[in-house]
């Protein structure tokens, strides 16, 4: 991520293909997953690995929608819904025929994968706010079933209690073992997703959301790659859905509405569409913005006002300044924060003789 | 634009820097901690705003008079918009900072939460929330819906609905209007099996959500189907359409009784005013008014202060709510400190200390709750209140009816489990 590029000749397709340009590269990911792996789950307090945990889910639901939004163009405001089609698979199958949670992750990413493949069917034919307003048809009617139809939902309370994973004898319900858990998922996301752009599907998506009737002309079959694309996503989808309910321990429809679909969309578009990095970064942001504001107006707040007020205040500021400084982002950098980091990085990469 | 980008990195460094600062809490000793979520900025804000007021109101009142048994208490209040991650990191956060008691907000962040409290054994009340089965001590034995559920409700308004219509309800026609979610939807069956006890038909009648249209429903109701009575569930703004489309098409307001989160002054204000909704009842869980010995006391604090009391008072209903849920709080602290009394108190003494709260009224704003091990509701007690001259008068006292189908359907529920 932060090296230098200078007097790299690639010979070969292979070397301009790999995943690592450098080797220097390789080094930055071993540093990273040292990070990741041990020295932030062995030394924060499970506090911080609960935030972190907020943070993967996110991660993977965006990455997921950035596919399809990002890279193939479609947009979509049913992400929660195909996020609750895999939680709610899972819960029943766990529930009912009792089986392991590898077996119904799948099955809920799979099943996410369908339901998404369907809704994404009106996509052929329409595009833009147009195709927004068919996926959003598609979260409500979503919502709708699953509210009324008592076999989905196990009863009129829409939920139903999963018991946590586990992982031989071992079961995993300590913010630290679902850190690694999610964290595992997380890895496979992402090298998923960048092993995914850079094939041939990855990029008969970025020509459709180009433009699709070059797209066709060139010989890619549109109808096949459109709904691919909504079941990839779904996937994605429906494995965050499974996650989310193995780390809260209960499949409830009221975790997966609307204003979910809303906020990962957030997170794609001030990440930045289309990049995976960005993706990340707009997980991160959304989720840890709101706490960051929090402890700092916790800091500060109490100088100029009672602790009551501040109470008050507190949550409405915090709204304020999440939207003010999402505006303030997105003007300064309208492609999201991956191309903010990009700049950061190129700036210093000739820091200090600039020009 | 390069130098506006190192501007920007060392903001976000030194914001950064800032954060870690800042997280460290400093504890005196003694001090017991509760955890309250609450929802000030979501859909819910209209109870929020005023109800964690009510609740941080009596944590001072304690602590102004010595807190409990000596030690003071503690409410670190976080807010959560009614959304579930947030209420999760601010359960991690409450867990953190020492809580050995959490209130709760909110019907999907209960849900969320109850395996996680249950696994770290701290006790979590979730007050006109979530499910009407954790009032089952013995299966959720950490949840503490601690006033009544959706059930008690619905069969305590069915039961008030046969005394105003004579004393029995044989061949008489209920409506029930509810919001079309979970938790509108949960009496449903019960309502079921009281009519088919007392042989009056019952409709149901769902308001979509958002629920701000409902004239058709209402209408079926008043013309068509030509209800004796007519139970109201709806949240948020949906009570004061109702109330509004009622009044429209002449439906009578004293044959209308609304549950617990269609009864506040909100909703009534919302409607056109006490003068529209006149006659209206109200189902409530803590009393309703200003005239308890509690609120003078708060008031009183206020004014050693030099300070004029706070405008949420004047919202009673919901402020009285919070008001319980903080005493009930208080209460099961004071329970634990007793049994230790070195004041080193774990979820798990609070947990014994929520079930051994039996007749602790508050001067009439508590209900006399008996809560034990196996019922975590404690009775489920409510008042109804009717909207006359402007004001909300007392119906009736403290009761509870049809316990014995209410207790059926809580081990059912266990039993499908």
């Amino acid at each position: 991520m932060i090296h230098r590029e200078c007097g790299v000749l690639k010979t070969t397709y292979e070397a301009d293909m790999g995943l690592y340009p450098l080797p220097i590269a390789r080094w930055t990911v071993a540093v990273l997953a040292v990070l990741f792996f041990a020295v932030i789950p062995l030394t924060l307090h499970e506090y911080y690995l609960s935030v972190a945990n907020l943070v993967w889910i996110a991660v993977i639901g965006a990455l997921g929608l950035n596919i399809l939004v990002g890279f193939t163009g479609q947009v979509s405001i049913g992400h929660g819904a195909f996020m609750s089609v895999g939680a709610y698979t899972a819960a029943n199958l766990a529930n009912r025929l009792g089986s392991p949670w590898p077996v119904n992750l799948l099955a809920g990413g799979l099943m996410a994968a369908l339901i998404g493949a369907i809704v994404g069917i009106p996509s052929l034919r329409i595009k833009g706010l147009y195709l927004a307003i068919a996926t959003l048809a598609g979260q409500l009617i979503i919502e709708w079933t699953i509210n009324h139809v008592t076999f989905i939902s196990g009863g009129v309370q829409a939920s139903i209690e999963v018991a946590r994973p586990r992982l031989g004898s071992m079961v995993l319900n300590t913010q630290r073992d679902m850190y690694y858990f999610l964290l595992v998922f997380v890895v496979l996301a992402i090298v998923g997703t960048l092993n995914l752009i850079r094939s041939r599907v990855g990029r008969a998506f970025i020509a459709i959301r180009d433009q699709d009737i070059a797209a066709e002309i060139i010989g890619i079959n549109i109808f096949r790659y459109k709904l691919l694309a909504f079941a990839i996503s779904s996937f994605y989808a429906g494995v965050t859905g499974v996650l989310y309910t193995y780390f809260l321990g209960i499949a409830n429809y009221e975790q997966f509405q609307l204003g979910v679909s809303i906020d990962y969309l957030a997170m794609i578009i001030i990440g930045g569409l289309g990049s995976v990095l960005g993706s990340i970064f707009g997980a991160i942001f959304v989720t840890l913005l709101p706490i960051g504001i929090r402890y700092a107006m916790e800091a500060f707040g109490g100088i100029f006002f009672s602790p009551q007020t501040v109470l008050n205040l507190i949550p409405n500021l915090r709204l304020m300044l999440f939207g003010a400084l999402i505006i303030g982002f997105l003007i300064v950098e309208p492609e999201g924060l991956n191309r903010l980091w990009r700049n950061i990085r190129s700036y210093f990469r000739v820091w200090p003789f600039a020009y | 634009m390069h130098r506006f980008l190192a501007i920007v990195t060392a903001l976000l460094v030194g914001v950064a820097s800032l954060a870690t600062a800042t997280s460290s809490p400093a504890q005196s000793k003694g001090e017991i901690v509760i955890g309250v979520q609450c929802d000030r900025t979501g859909p819910t804000q209209i109870v929020g705003t005023v109800l964690c007021p009510g609740l941080h109101d009596y944590v001072a009142l304690v602590n102004s008079k010595g807190g409990v048994e000596g030690h003071p208490i503690k409410a670190i209040e976080i807010d959560h918009e009614y959304k579930v991650p947030p209420a999760v990191e601010s359960y991690e956060r409450h867990k953190k900072d020492g809580a050995v008691t959490m209130a709760i907000y909110g019907t999907p962040q209960i849900y969320a939460l109850t395996s996680k409290l249950t696994e770290d054994r701290i006790p979590g009340t979730s007050p006109g929330f979530g499910s009407a089965a954790a009032a089952d001590g013995q299966r959720y034995p950490f949840i503490f819906p601690i006033a009544a559920t959706y059930w008690s409700q619905a069969a305590a308004a069915t039961d008030f609905a046969k005394k105003q219509l004579g004393g029995s309800l044989k061949g008489k026609k209920i409506a029930y209007l509810f919001y079309d979610n979970p938790a509108g939807r949960e009496p449903i069956d019960l309502l079921g099996d009281i009519a088919e006890q007392e042989g009056f038909q019952l409709k149901t009648f769902a308001v979509p959500p958002p629920g701000v249209e409902m004239g058709a429903q209402v209408l079926d109701i008043a013309q068509r189907f030509k209800a004796d009575f007519v139970i109201s569930h709806l949240f948020g703004g949906a009570p004061s359409v109702s109330i509004k489309e009622l009044k429209r098409i002449g439906y009578p307001m004293r044959k209308v009784i609304g549950l617990v989160w269609a009864s506040a002054e909100a909703n009534i204000e919302g409607a056109g005013g006490f003068g529209v909704a006149e006659g209206y009842y109200a189902m409530q869980f803590a009393g309703v008014g200003t005239d308890y010995p509690v609120l003078n006391e708060i008031r009183e604090m206020y004014k050693k202060q030099g300070k004029p009391a706070p405008k949420e008072m004047a919202s009673t209903v919901f402020y009285n709510r919070g008001v319980l849920i903080g005493a009930l709080h208080v209460e099961a602290i004071r329970n634990a400190v007793k049994a230790k009394p070195d004041g080193k108190i774990t979820g798990v003494d609070v947990k014994n200390g929520f079930e051994k709260i039996s007749n602790f009224t508050l001067g009439g704003l508590v209900p006399p709750l008996k809560i034990t091990p196996q019922d975590h509701e404690g009775g489920g007690l409510v008042q109804i209140w009717q909207v006359k001259g402007g004001k909300f008068e007392k119906s009736t006292e403290w009761f509870a009816a049809y316990q014995n189908v209410v207790a059926k359907h809580i081990k059912e529920s266990g039993a499908k489990k």
